[in-house]
């Protein structure tokens, strides 16, 4: 008789979700799903509202990835009014995306996959957490805690605030960056590239120990898809965007702006995530990836010396496996740093004219760029007033959603047998989930225990297992 | 016009007769709240928030439009009163749209500030959520009713000062809003100057300049006092 595993919630992740284990007459699993449980609707209440207002609203969406929605949004904004932004301001944006990255990976990394990473998958629950890293190897959470630290201060000074900063504007940015706030920045960027350099050594000696994991991590063929810059180097604020396999066959290499040609979304009824797919293969052969690991696979370089030095091992790494979404979490974090030092040595960095005014000159426009999490997507309609009359987003963990899917069912094939679950073995479910770092939602997030009953019910509703943390 | 004296929270002062209770007050630094009030423009006493206690009556009285008398006895502040003010704010509210955090006028609003000053940390009453319009058919400015409070502080202006008359108020109880000209959108309003007085008069981002982003809107109606002063000496 087939019976279902529920893990509900997904634990560690940001956002609402649950995993469900479906196995079959015989026990085996069949698969694996991943459900997000929330509904936003941003996209519906958008209709109506003046074009100008779409980047702080969309920041909404999110409080961990907050300036990602702005840059997108004021990309598609500048489209609207057919202006072309002036360049110091393209640059301050680039160093608050870049910001945002690093302080959203760092989060991934140091706070919510950390603990399975130093602890070990079949740790204590209780200790499998921020906490515990910080009292196993205090140096390590330091640093998660200093890396986050300084991408959430740039951003403030920026911007602002720290969490939904409004300064990215239709046209620019709203104000010039001073000489002052520069050279505070400068002044703290050595240490946090020389804490990233630190942990990428660390995690690299430690990769050995997960052999296993790498190789059921969602670990299989397919696509994988990007903004790239002109020469191929890692881009996330513009650029073309690219689509190529595992063995880095370019199967597409569009501008940015065209990539509704090549990606449709199809809707699943056990999740109200979207499940986009590349349109040439179908639903759902057209699985992609996108993210830290599509970005470095796809990117022949980073464009900065120490990102690039880490950049060559890893090249020489399986990219086909999620569980190196780690390792290059870090890289594009010691990549920020070291771009946002090189922007604002920039000798134009500190040029006033940093917004470009105008109506709205286009009725229809698109912001792509490269939130922490992958590719991100907006897409607006304006009526002759400029009032919003359509608002498409497809946001970078909605790529990854088939992905995941096949990821889970990978693991939970793996590793659940004879259907006896313990604790050790869920948390691994959950952790091919953490590779790919989903935002669901700009929901908070808990440090130590969260509420988990994993239950293995059978179709006459009778208890086999259960499994409560 | 004679001088006389009055009390107002204890405090003995003098006020001309043809002046009212707010006016005396803010003359002797005594803070009454109000949001429809604009120095500048004619009072209206609409939003009930400048509410007053005046010794030997049982109502009260709105301190923009009552004015002072020989032996007068005011009182500016009490629970009651408190009470009357934070539940109007609440429904103003509760009766409209309004989400600071993405709005124009966030940081420079008056009924924001209004809310903070009367220490409104939650809305007791349930939100109407009405499905309002935004008109941005006008070139230069936009007019988002989820965010009028029905001051007519753009209705008095655009009338008194700058005599176009392109704002009224149209229905009546829930349904009043506000209309330019005869309930027709504001770029086509043939009456409308453009002149821009109406969005520095209103005390929210309901009435804003085109190609505002959230919290950039940033009004200062100082100048209708100018105008008004100027206007009185030349006639």
């Amino acid at each position: 008789m087939s019976k279902i595993i529920t893990i509900d919630p997904v634990t560690r992740i940001e956002g609402h979700s649950k995993i469900t284990i479906h196995l079959d007459e015989q026990g085996e699993v069949e698969e694996a799903l991943f459900h997000v449980t929330q509904l936003r609707g941003f996209e519906k209440f958008a209709e109506g509202r003046p074009f100008h207002e779409m980047p702080s609203l969309m920041a909404r969406i999110c409080g961990i990835c907050p300036v990602s929605h702005l840059v997108a949004s004021a990309k598609a904004c500048d489209m609207l009014m057919s202006v072309r932004i002036p360049p110091t301001a393209v640059k301050l944006r680039r160093i608050i995306n870049l910001a945002q990255i690093a302080q959203s990976h760092a989060l991934s990394f140091f706070y919510l996959s950390s603990p399975d990473l130093l602890l070990g998958m079949d740790s204590d629950p209780v200790k499998r957490n921020i906490v515990g890293v910080a009292r196993e190897n205090p140096e390590l959470a330091r640093s998660g805690v200093q890396l986050r630290a300084l991408g959430q201060e740039i951003i403030e000074i920026l911007g602002g605030k720290k969490i939904h900063p409004g300064w990215v504007v239709p046209g620019g940015v709203s104000h010039a960056l001073t000489a002052e706030n520069r050279d505070h920045i400068l002044k703290k960027l050595p240490e946090a590239i020389e804490i990233a350099e630190r942990t990428i050594v660390w995690f690299s000696s430690q990769l050995q120990k997960f052999t296993e994991e790498i190789a059921v991590f969602a670990n299989f063929p397919g696509l994988f898809m990007s903004l790239v810059g002109n020469n191929g180097e890692l881009e996330t604020y513009d650029g073309r965007l690219r689509l190529a396999d595992d063995q880095g066959k370019v199967v597409a290499d569009i501008p940015a702006e065209e990539y509704k040609s090549i990606v449709d979304e199809a809707i699943n009824p056990h999740s109200y995530l979207k499940s986009p797919y590349y349109k040439p293969q179908g639903y759902p052969a057209g699985l992609y990836r996108v993210g830290p690991l599509a970005r470095l696979h796809l990117a022949q370089t980073c464009g900065t010396p120490k990102a690039d030095l880490a950049m060559t091992e890893f090249k020489k790494l399986d990219h086909k496996s999620a569980f190196h979404y780690h390792l290059a979490r870090l890289i594009e974090i010691l990549y920020a740093f070291e771009m946002i030092e090189q922007l604002l040595r920039d000798s134009e960095i500190l040029d006033s004219h940093v917004r470009a005014h105008a109506a709205a000159n286009a009725h229809e426009g698109f912001g792509i760029s490269e939130a922490p999490r992958g590719t991100l997507m907006h897409h607006y309609k304006i009526d002759d007033n400029g009032l919003i009359i359509y608002a498409d987003l497809v946001i970078a963990t909605g790529h990854n959603s088939l992905a995941m899917n096949k990821g889970i069912t990978q693991a939970a094939k793996h590793y659940i047998k004879n259907h006896k679950l313990t604790e050790g073995i869920l948390n691994r479910i959950e952790a091919v989930i953490r590779t790919f770092d989903p935002c669901l939602s700009c929901s908070t997030h808990a440090v130590g225990q969260m509420a988990l009953d994993i239950q293995l019910i059978d179709a006459g509703g009778t208890v086999l297992d259960r499994v409560v943390r | 016009m004679r001088v006389v004296t009055l009390k107002i929270n204890g405090q003995e002062m003098s006020g001309r007769d043809d002046e009212d209770i707010l006016h005396v007050a803010r003359e002797h630094d005594i803070e009454i709240p109000t949001l429809c009030q604009l120095d500048g423009i004619s009072e209206w006493g609409g939003c009930r928030l400048c509410l007053v206690e005046i010794e030997g009556s049982a109502k009260l009285s709105a301190a923009c439009v009552t004015k002072v008398s020989e032996g007068m006895v005011v009182n500016t502040e009490s629970e009651r009163l408190a009470g009357y003010r934070k539940t109007i704010v609440e429904m103003l509210f509760t009766e409209g749209n309004h989400v600071c955090s993405v709005c124009v006028s966030n940081n420079n609003c008056e009924l924001q500030d209004m809310s903070s000053d009367l220490k409104i940390d939650h809305i007791s009453l349930p939100y109407r959520y009405p499905l309002r319009t935004v008109d941005a058919s006008h070139d230069l400015f936009i007019f988002d009713a989820n965010r009028c409070i029905l001051c007519t502080r753009c209705v008095r202006v655009c009338d008194e000062a700058e005599g176009a008359h392109t704002w009224d108020i149209a229905g009546r109880g829930i349904q009043s809003q506000l209309v330019s000209d005869l309930h027709q959108p504001w770029g086509e309003s043939t009456s409308c100057t453009s002149c821009g007085k109406c969005v520095e008069a209103c005390p929210t981002g309901a009435i804003f300049e085109k190609g505002k982003a959230a919290g950039e809107m940033v009004k200062d109606a100082k100048f209708l006092v100018y105008l008004a002063e100027m206007k009185a000496e030349k006639s």
